[in-house]
């Protein structure tokens, strides 16, 4: 069987923060491959850089030394205008804080990416609904964030993060701040979204239950990725 | 349509504060709009004043008069087309808190030179012809209830004695900006009083006033009058109506600069008031645009929405205020309308109201907008989270 080509390709990536005069490195020569349609769950102690990580594969922070490779695109030469626009179509981003716009209704809220598409406003909606109903809300698409509990705002906040169809979706703890089966729930709504829709995901958790149910467990310890040899066979 | 809901919903996501912003403009237009209409109200002699009429009075003071012997002389000056002539009566209606001006003055050319003034041919002659005879604007016949045909009784200052004069003519402004409370009577009236009474003051000349043959030689023709008087017993001093008008503004002048410095410190305060407005929604919706820019949109289309809102929160309190500017100046042009005759908002005024709303609009929403443009996501999320 052909092994297809990395749908992330991360080649001798390092990051520091400078306070003062003191160097603080926050990653060291990180090299990482993901495939495509693959489940990634990204692990390990407080500080030890997982969200700077995925804030460098989502290309929303910038990497001091190395490439970053995602569907075939050099996300490191990219200035920041092309970066905005290579993020609204590429990456589907879900915080752990759901971080939906508060005076937007939830139909609304997953509408939002789609307006930096050329899609017309009827499209919108149809896609918005569509999503909404993938994540099973279509009876609260005309609610407000304060209207839903967590859970249901991390659905929407997961419907935002894929209606535009992005080549993968990357999460910050999604499940930090739910309780156990609000967290089930939303674990099993991504496994369906990558078996189903075949979205590749790379997920930062704490949580040994989450990180279970992906294909792929990388552990990061004070800004060193864990040798591949490691890895639990799938 | 997306983003205008959005606007509209993050103006108003603070009811009260926004409330309280729209409000605090709402009134500063207002005052803005008030103030800048007493102003024009005060210049509104000038503005009303013609450049084609010249007014000669004598040389040392308003008070010192003039030989009606010029009138000749005047009216042979190259330019000249026509010459009439008055006195300041100064009288008095019952007593001095009736004010309204009044004067002496010849009625045929005095009304060739202001055809602003509007009468029925009826009234025109019958004002020529009947020697008591006064004409008086609609302002004042209908603030005191005169009737064509009633008898009005001046008690005279400079000329003393009751003085009976009988309805006329009441005129009509022909512009929005014609003085319509004015009072004139036939100047021969009173000269035939004086050359009765007091034979020294008969002949007597307070202005001329001189219409020109072509606006564009006004100058011209005033340094002439004024040659001709030159070295005489009586000079003269010759202007422009506008500069003679604006000779009486401008004694109040100082008054009228505060008046303009007040309104103009009414919009830096709620300049103030604005930007603080704005600045405190923007730093509560930090973390919003942050995800706004994770999901791709770039600073130029939050900037967008900060100015966005600025605008319709600035501009909503713009037209209430306008909107109150109207029955404002109403009741307040009706309360003072002994001294501001002619007291309308002006169309500059509201242009003035908009430009003042969209400067502050602006400067509220810059510092936000920048503040905004200089966020890194990486960073802004770390402070969400
Ligand atoms: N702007 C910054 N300035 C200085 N140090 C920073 C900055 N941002 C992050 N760091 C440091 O980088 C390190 C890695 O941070 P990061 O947020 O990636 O950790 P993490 O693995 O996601 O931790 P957690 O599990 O608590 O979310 C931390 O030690 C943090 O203090
Ligand atoms: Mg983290």
């Amino acid at each position: 069987m052909q092994v297809p080509p990395p749908i992330v390709r991360i080649r001798d990536v390092s990051k520091a923060y400078k306070r003062g005069t003191q160097i603080l490195p926050v990653l060291q020569n990180i090299t990482l491959d993901i495939a495509e349609g693959e489940f990634m769950t990204l692990m390990g102690p407080s500080g030890s850089g997982k969200s700077t990580l995925l804030n460098l594969i989502a290309g929303i922070d910038k990497a001091d030394r190395g490439t970053i490779t995602i569907g075939g695109t050099d996300i490191t030469t990219l200035s920041e205008t092309e970066l905005a626009a290579w993020r609204s179509t590429s990456i589907g981003f879900i915080f752990q804080f759901y971080n939906l716009i508060p005076v937007l209704n939830a139909l609304e809220n997953v509408e939002l990416p789609l307006l930096l598409t050329g899609l017309s406003r009827k499209e919108r909606r149809q896609h918005a609904e569509m999503a909404l109903q993938v994540v099973n809300l279509p009876d609260r698409m005309d609610h407000y964030p304060s209207e839903l509990s967590g859970g249901q705002q991390q659905r929407v906040a997961i419907a935002r993060a894929f209606v535009t169809d992005p080549l993968m979706l990357v999460a910050d703890e999604p499940t930090g701040d739910l309780d156990r089966v609000s967290a089930k729930d939303i674990l099993d709504l991504m496994c369906r979204l990558n078996a189903e829709l075949g979205k590749t995901i790379i997920m930062v958790t704490h949580d040994p239950r989450a990180a279970e149910r992906a294909h792929v467990i990388r552990n990061l310890d004070k800004g060193v990725l864990d040798n591949v040899s490691d890895q639990a066979p799938l | 349509m997306f983003l205008i809901k959005l606007l509209f919903r993050n103006a108003f996501r603070h009811k009260l504060r926004t409330t309280l912003t729209i409000l605090g403009i709402s009134i500063a237009i207002l005052a803005f709009g008030l103030l800048r209409t007493v102003v024009s109200a005060w210049y509104s002699g000038v503005e009303a004043s013609s450049a084609s009429r010249l007014v000669t009075r004598n040389a040392i003071s308003l008070v010192f008069l003039l030989p009606s012997s010029y009138r000749e002389k005047i009216r042979q000056i190259e330019g000249v087309k026509t010459v009439s002539w008055g006195n300041w009566f100064g009288g008095i209606y019952i007593n001095e808190k009736n004010f309204f001006p009044n004067f002496a003055v010849d009625p045929t050319t005095y009304l060739d030179l202001y055809p602003e003034y509007l009468l029925t041919p009826e009234e025109r002659k019958a004002f020529i012809h009947d020697r008591k005879a006064c004409v008086v604007g609609q302002l004042t016949a209908e603030k005191y209830g005169w009737k064509l045909g009633d008898t009005v009784t001046l008690k005279g200052t400079i000329f003393p004695g009751n003085w009976d004069f009988v309805v006329r003519g009441i005129y009509r402004g022909r512009d929005k900006g014609t003085d319509e409370s004015q009072f004139f009577f036939n100047w021969e009236y009173l000269n035939e009083s004086m050359k009765k009474t007091a034979p020294q003051r008969a002949e007597q000349i307070g202005f001329f006033i001189l219409g020109v043959r072509n606006p564009g030689q006004a100058a011209e023709v005033a340094e002439a009058v004024d040659r001709s008087f030159k070295n005489s017993m009586t000079e003269t001093l010759t202007e422009t109506e506008k500069a003679f008008q604006m000779g009486f503004v401008s004694m109040t002048e100082a008054i009228v600069i505060a008046i303009q410095l007040v309104s103009f410190v009414v919009i830096i305060i709620i300049m103030a008031v604005a930007a603080n407005t704005m600045a405190m929604s923007a730093r509560e919706r930090t973390g919003e645009y942050v995800v706004f820019k994770t999901l791709g949109f770039r600073s130029p289309h939050l900037a967008g929405l900060i100015f966005g809102e600025s605008f319709v929160i600035t501009l909503t309190g713009c037209a209430l205020g306008i909107l109150a500017t109207f029955p404002a100046a109403k009741a307040f042009g009706d309360a003072m309308s002994t001294f501001f005759p002619v007291f309308y908002i002006s169309r500059k005024t509201i242009y003035l109201d908009l430009l003042a709303s969209m400067i502050v609009a602006v400067s509220a929403a810059l510092i936000p907008a920048l503040r905004v443009t200089h966020i890194r996501i990486a960073e802004g999320l770390r402070k969400v989270a």
